[in-house]
């Protein structure tokens, strides 16, 4: 019960964070959409990881003499960056720019990394073999990694449905060649108001939305889905 | 080894061709279904029409008679006297009707109408009101589609364009139909123009003096005005014209932008108001003030489409000197849009373009200063006759030229006018004759244009609804058939004869039908008789399904495709109703194929296939998650889905963009190498080109090495081991001449010349000439040993053809009998247990694949040729992507031994998904436009005269090659699988002894892979499969042209149905049409290799039984 009542609190306190970036000034989603991305993925490392020092949902680990947790620290960082440098090798091979906008299109992979592989290292630890379990059918072995399943997948879910709306239009200078407004897409985007050139750069934006709209769903789902999947569950470490 | 049961087998032969047959019936009918159904779809919606290049000239009156009086001897005279020398054309884009009509003033009563668009155009109001006899209003209605430049032409060429206006230059939209511009230019009027640049397209070169400004944006109401508005004045002071054209865009612009119901509008329409009050004051007596829209607009401000609002467009006239003998009517009149074209050939003195079928606006020809009221009748007749005949004579080449037009019309129109014009002609003789036979002469000339008119719009202008559902039905209910009986043709208790059955009942009941109704007389069109068939012999199979639904069918079993790729194929069919989708699809279709491939891994993944058990199983729990071992290890699959990733990315380089997105850069590779200029660059392209080349050759030989054999002696594999090089070589040494042929010295251009047509005829003939042994003698196996009486005989036949293979057989023969005797001492001693040895057959597993892979290449090296040098690169990259697809596919897909075998869907979608890949990435683009047409010119450099077939076909497999190559190669998903099956026991085989592993001899008790043997010991699962893999894949290739079709028909009033959706269509029902005779074509050799190695076996039995 104890840690039901801390994965419905979990939502919250994640959801939460997404709050103090829009206190700075002069700040909108859109237009500084870089600053967002840059201080959504700290708070969400942050609070992360503050969530595994105070719950420690895996305290197994008996070795904890301080050369071991530094390495294993070190360890987490270097497969945080290759998972970066991953996740932007495979947005390259989807089909994102390959010279232009290399900022964007890393930021982009930070913060998906953000949502998938910190959660994976605050868990699992870095142990790929680990995760490749949790990650395949009946590996999962505690609500805490069910949870995890879930807000991954669905992070990696919302980051490909938010590449669909890239082709609409977007109203940037080249698609005025389209005689016609589109009624659809122009409620999405607000930059007419200021002109073409103020448009900022649409690429990561609905991918990088759609991430975190995956990823707050995720949070969301996971605890109802384990609540009512909870006569089904029948983990053997509680 | 011989497999077991092929005495069995060699009973049950018959059937299986019988199977074999009907399958291939089947396959050849549910084309034909989709084919009726594209076709009835088709005509329907696709309005042709033939443009005729055929021009009018003074010199050519357009009948017998003579011209109308008071045109013989005058200067600047044509076919009638001209009225005006000049003319200033104001069309004002979108000026609907109502925005130019006169506001009544309003009564105390009623409170003001006050509407942003409404009676601000005063100066028309006032002109009309002060100057009855020089100004008329008239409500012009524009023939659909209501697009700019369908307008521009119909207000220039006086016809009705269709969408396909079959000319003969698709490439660019440049008019080549006779036009007004044309005359002027050709009567050495000075023409200037200002405004919207679409002119310039249009009539590229016909201006004395232009001021083009970009139509491009659309947000933007000033840009063009006002850059008009700097040049009208001075430009009309100078006086240095003869027609003025000023086309404004504001007031379009600004319905786009606002609607008309906006403050903006009022004041754009005041200032076009201005322009037309300013134009008025410097008028000169000679002059004619045309003041138009092109169309109309909605309420929310869109055009295109077909509606009232759309349609209705203000037409003005105003000349300084009076034109109309009374004064106007009340209600201003409504006339046909293009009417204005003849009227203003005849009032400018010039000849009436070819192709007009506008009726003459007859008002504007009486005459005002003479109040007879008779001779301004006859001016009136007299216009119209020569308007008739120019009609009349456009209407004879016409129907010569196309037969769309009905021939029952067009006699009763051809009579009319015959009696009209004798009518005219008796008047002339008689000058003073009486009033009503003259108004009768008018009326009937008048009755024979509209008629013409009403005619042509009914075989040009108008989608014909019920057409178009019944074709889309019909695609729909062709989808629908191929998902069942793919679902059916997987159950194991599937059998061919209820389907053949079925099939025949319906089609011998449409035929009975058919005739009964050509007994009775009733003409139908082909298109509609084929539908008719089609749709009646569909009808027992939906029968059957709807009894099947009732009884035992769950609903579950009709929806067989698995989720995720339900998820794939619904988005494909959604993004087909979007432009932008439509647009953007060759950067979509890897997006989507990415995704299946990752989705393809991480499934394998999820279901424990990819990693060891214990892995995923966690110690302390110790369930069994996996079921067997793992095919495929994890690193394995990864390296080729991210192979393939990277191969798409690649292939995704060679990009041509869409004409829509000029932002978007097309890549420089897509050109030819001869159009580089840097010497050295172009050496290094070439050398890589031939490299990609040689890369491809060396991969098919490796693989066929590896999975098959190159030393057979059968003809085709000769064929492969000395032509394909041959063909490389010559299809290099076109390239260089190719891109070189400039810097040829002069001694050898004669030699260039001959050798670049001689060169890819040659490799064309090879790859014929390969293909046809292939199918001569598609088995490729080697019989390597015998027990008993030399057999060799029968194996090498092959040599036996021309008298020298004796010395051939001699030689070989004693040679291939010491090899065996040597392999077979090595294999005896280490399989004591082995029962005696019969028939040592090498790769016997991979025949099929073998011959499949041949079969591809061979086609891929024409298709090849037809192609700019550098997209060899692409088919390289086809290759490589499409063995890592079905190598990745094969992990996926189970082997059931003894059948039935099933093609998974998700194999079939990725198949299809990367055959439209591949059709981007070979730098095409469903536009016309985008259309390669060089590749006419490959091995033909001078033309090809008057034959069109073959241009035709060239471009045709230019454009379509991918969807050819992936349609044939289709049957390799079912194969593959097998094919793969080897490696696992290869891998414990490597360490015994490499070269034994070659041959596929084993002991009994070992587990012998029998690969694509497999399928021939199950013939009848063997059939199905097939069946089941090419209904799959036409289910597939048939919902996107289903959604093609639909995307059209409704949105067929949307904007870019004439730019986007109706060009999407063709080249997908082109694309459809292609894949399905590729498919058919691939399962045949299938069947064929197949019908082989059985006729294969039997000789071995024979031999063996002597």
């Amino acid at each position: 019960m104890e840690v039901q009542s801390i994965e419905e609190k979990w939502p919250l306190s994640q959801t939460c964070i997404f709050i103090p970036s829009f206190f700075l000034e002069n700040f909108s989603i859109l237009e500084t959409h870089l600053t967002w991305l840059c201080i959504c993925s700290v708070f969400v490392t942050a609070v992360n990881l503050l969530l595994y020092l105070v719950v420690k949902p895996n305290a197994s680990s008996k070795r904890s003499s301080l050369s071991y947790k530094v390495t294993r620290f070190l360890k987490c960082c270097i497969y945080f960056l290759m998972s970066c440098f991953f996740f932007h090798v495979i947005f390259v091979l989807y089909g994102a720019p390959l010279i232009e906008l290399v900022l964007e299109t890393f930021l982009f992979a930070v913060i998906l990394s953000t949502f998938t592989t910190v959660p994976c290292l605050c868990l699992l630890g870095p142990n790929i073999k680990a995760w490749l379990r949790v990650f395949s059918r009946n590996g999962v072995t505690s609500i805490w990694e069910n949870s995890l399943q879930i807000t991954t997948i669905s992070s990696f879910i919302g980051t490909w449905l938010g590449a669909f709306p890239i082709p609409l239009d977007w109203e940037r200078p080249w698609q005025m060649a389209i005689e016609r407004k589109y009624k659809m897409c122009t409620s999405l985007y607000v930059c007419t108001r200021h002109g073409a050139s103020h448009c900022p750069q649409v690429w990561p934006i609905s991918c990088t939305l759609g991430a975190t709209f995956g990823y707050v769903a995720g949070l969301v789902i996971s605890p109802l889905w384990i609540y009512w999947n909870r006569k089904q569950l029948t983990y053997k470490n509680h | 080894m011989v497999p077991v049961c092929w005495r069995s087998r060699c009973a049950s032969g018959r059937r299986s061709r019988m199977q074999k047959i009907s399958v291939l019936l089947f396959l050849a009918w549910v084309c034909f279904l989709f084919y009726a159904g594209i076709a009835l779809f088709t005509s329907g919606f696709l309005l042709t029409r033939l443009e005729l290049t055929n021009h009018s000239s003074c010199q050519e009156p357009p009948g017998p008679g003579s011209l109308p009086w008071g045109s013989q001897g005058k200067p600047g005279a044509c076919w009638m006297a001209s009225r005006f020398s000049r003319l200033v054309l104001v069309l004002i884009d979108a000026l609907r009707f109502d925005f130019a009509q006169p506001q009544p003033s309003h009564s105390p009563g009623e409170p003001p109408v006050s509407l942003p668009f409404l009676g601000k155009l005063n100066c028309l109001q006032r002109i009309l009101e002060i100057q009855p006899h020089h100004a008329r209003l008239y409500q012009s209605k524009a023939d659909p589609p209501t697009t700019t430049m369908q307008r521009l032409k119909a207000l220039t060429t006086g016809s009705l364009p269709t969408f396909i206006d079959a000319g003969s230059n698709f490439a660019s939209h440049a008019i080549v139909e006779d036009n007004l511009i044309k005359q002027l230019a050709s009567a050495g009027r000075r023409v200037v123009f200002m405004g919207d640049d679409t002119w310039k397209d249009l009539f590229p070169g016909a201006f004395s003096q232009a001021f083009f400004f970009p139509s491009f944006n659309v947000r933007d109401l000033h840009t063009v005005d006002n850059g008009i508005l700097e040049h009208l004045y001075p430009t009309m002071d100078s006086g240095e014209w003869d027609m003025l054209i000023a086309h404004f865009l504001g007031v379009d612009h600004c319905g786009h932008k606002y609607g008309p119901h906006h403050p903006e509008m009022a004041k754009k329409l005041s200032q076009m108001d201005q322009v037309i009050q300013g134009l008025v004051e410097r008028l000169e007596n000679d002059t004619l003030l045309v003041v138009i829209g092109d169309h109309g607009m909605t309420m929310t401000g869109d055009h295109g489409g077909d509606s009232e609002l759309e349609i209705s467009a203000a037409l003005f006239l105003y000349s300084p000197k009076a034109l109309f003998p009374g004064a106007p009517p009340e209600e201003p009149e409504i006339v046909p849009q293009i009417s204005l074209v003849p009227t203003l050939a005849l009032l400018l003195g010039l000849p009436i373009p070819f192709g007009n079928i506008g009726e003459v606006m007859a008002e504007l020809f009486s005459e005002v200063e003479d109040s007879q009221s008779h001779s301004s009748a006859l001016a009136q007749a007299s216009a119209l006759h020569l308007n008739a005949q120019q009609v009349s004579r456009f209407l004879h080449t016409y129907s010569a030229a196309a037969q769309d037009l009905q021939v029952k019309e067009l006699h009763r129109l051809q009579t009319l006018f015959n009696k009209a014009s004798a009518d005219y002609q008796r008047l002339l003789q008689r000058p003073q004759g009486p009033e009503a036979a003259l108004q009768t002469v008018i009326t009937e000339l008048q009755q024979f244009l509209r008629g013409v008119r009403a005619m042509c719009i009914q075989s040009w202008a108008r989608f014909s609804l019920g057409r178009m559902a019944g074709g889309a039905a019909l695609m729909a209910a062709a989808c629908f058939l191929c998902l069942l009986v793919s679902q059916w043709a997987t159950s194991p208790g599937f059998c061919f004869r209820p389907l053949l059955t079925l099939m025949a009942c319906g089609l011998a009941g449409t035929i009975v039908c058919a005739g009964l109704l050509t007994t009775t007389g009733l003409k139908l069109d082909p298109v509609v008789l084929g539908a008719m068939a089609a749709a009646g012999s569909l009808l027992p199979f939906l029968w059957k399904a709807w009894a099947g639904w009732g009884s035992r069918r769950p609903l579950v079993a009709l929806l067989p495709i698995p989720g995720p790729v339900l998820l794939f194929l619904l988005i494909r069919f959604a993004a087909f109703f979007s432009d932008s989708f439509v647009v953007a699809e060759a950067r979509a279709t890897p997006f989507l194929l990415g995704s299946l491939i990752l989705l393809l891994i991480a499934q394998l993944h999820w279901e424990g296939k990819l990693l060891p058990p214990k892995l995923l199983t966690i110690p302390r729990l110790c369930f069994s998650a996996s079921t067997g071992p793992p095919r495929h290890n994890g690193t394995h699959a990864l390296g080729l889905g991210v192979g393939l990733l990277l191969c798409i990315r690649l292939a995704g380089l060679f990009h041509r963009c869409p004409e829509e997105t000029p932002a978007c850069h097309s890549s420089p590779w897509l050109s030819p190498l001869a159009s580089m200029v840097g010497g050295r660059a172009k050496n290094l392209w070439y050398g890589a080109c031939v490299g990609a080349l040689v890369a491809l050759l060396a991969a098919v030989r490796l693989w066929l090495r590896r999975y098959s054999n190159l030393k057979s002696p059968e003809p085709s594999v000769l064929f492969v081991r000395w032509g394909l090089p041959l063909m490389a070589l010559g299809t290099a040494a076109y390239w260089a001449l190719a891109s070189g042929a400039d810097e040829a010295p002069p001694r050898l251009r004669a030699l260039v010349a001959g050798a670049s047509v001689v060169l890819p005829r040659a490799v064309a003939g090879l790859a014929a000439s390969g293909l046809m042994l292939l199918l001569w003698r598609p088995v490729t196996v080697l019989v390597k040993a015998t027990t008993g009486a030399p057999r060799t005989r029968t194996v090498l036949t092959p040599f036996s053809g021309p008298p020298t293979s004796r010395a051939d057989l001699d030689y070989v023969v004693p040679q291939i009998y010491r090899h065996m005797q040597e392999e077979f001492r090595g294999r005896l001693e280490r399989t004591k247990s082995q029962g005696p040895l019969t028939v040592a057959a090498c790769h016997l597993g991979s025949v099929y694949s073998a011959a499949m892979v041949t079969a591809l290449t061979l086609l891929a090296f024409p298709l090849l040729l037809l192609h700019a040098e550098r997209i060899s690169l692409v088919f390289l990259l086809l290759f490589l992507q499409s063995f890592l697809l079905l190598h990745l596919l094969a992990a996926g897909i189970p082997i059931t031994t003894p059948g039935p075998f099933t093609v998974p869907w998700q194999a079939v979608s990725a198949w299809a998904l990367m055959a439209t890949q591949t059709f981007y990435s070979m730098g095409h683009q469903p536009v016309f436009p985008a259309i390669h047409w060089h590749a006419a010119f490959v091995g033909f450099p001078e033309g090809h005269g008057s034959s069109t077939w073959l241009p035709a076909l060239l471009v045709g497999a230019n454009t379509f090659a991918s969807h050819l190559l992936f349609a044939v190669g289709c049957p390799l998903l079912l194969l593959w699988p097998f094919l793969c099956e080897n490696q696992g026991p290869r891998k414990r085989w490597q360490p015994l002894g490499r070269n034994e592993a070659e041959a596929r001899v084993r002991p009994e008790e070992e587990e012998e892979p029998l690969m694509e043997m497999r399928l021939r010991d199950a013939p009848h699962h063997f059939n199905a499969a097939l069946l089941q893999l090419s209904l799959k894949y036409l289910f597939v290739l048939g919902i996107q042209i289903l959604a093609c079709a639909l995307a059209a028909s409704i949105l067929r009033r949307h904007l870019m149905v004439w730019k986007v959706f109706a060009p999407k269509f063709i080249f997908e029902a082109m694309g459809f049409i292609v894949s399905s005779v590729g498919l058919f074509l691939g399962i045949a050799l299938v069947m064929r290799v197949d019908g082989a190695v059985s006729s294969w076996f039997r000789q071995l039995v024979l031999a063996q039984q002597r």
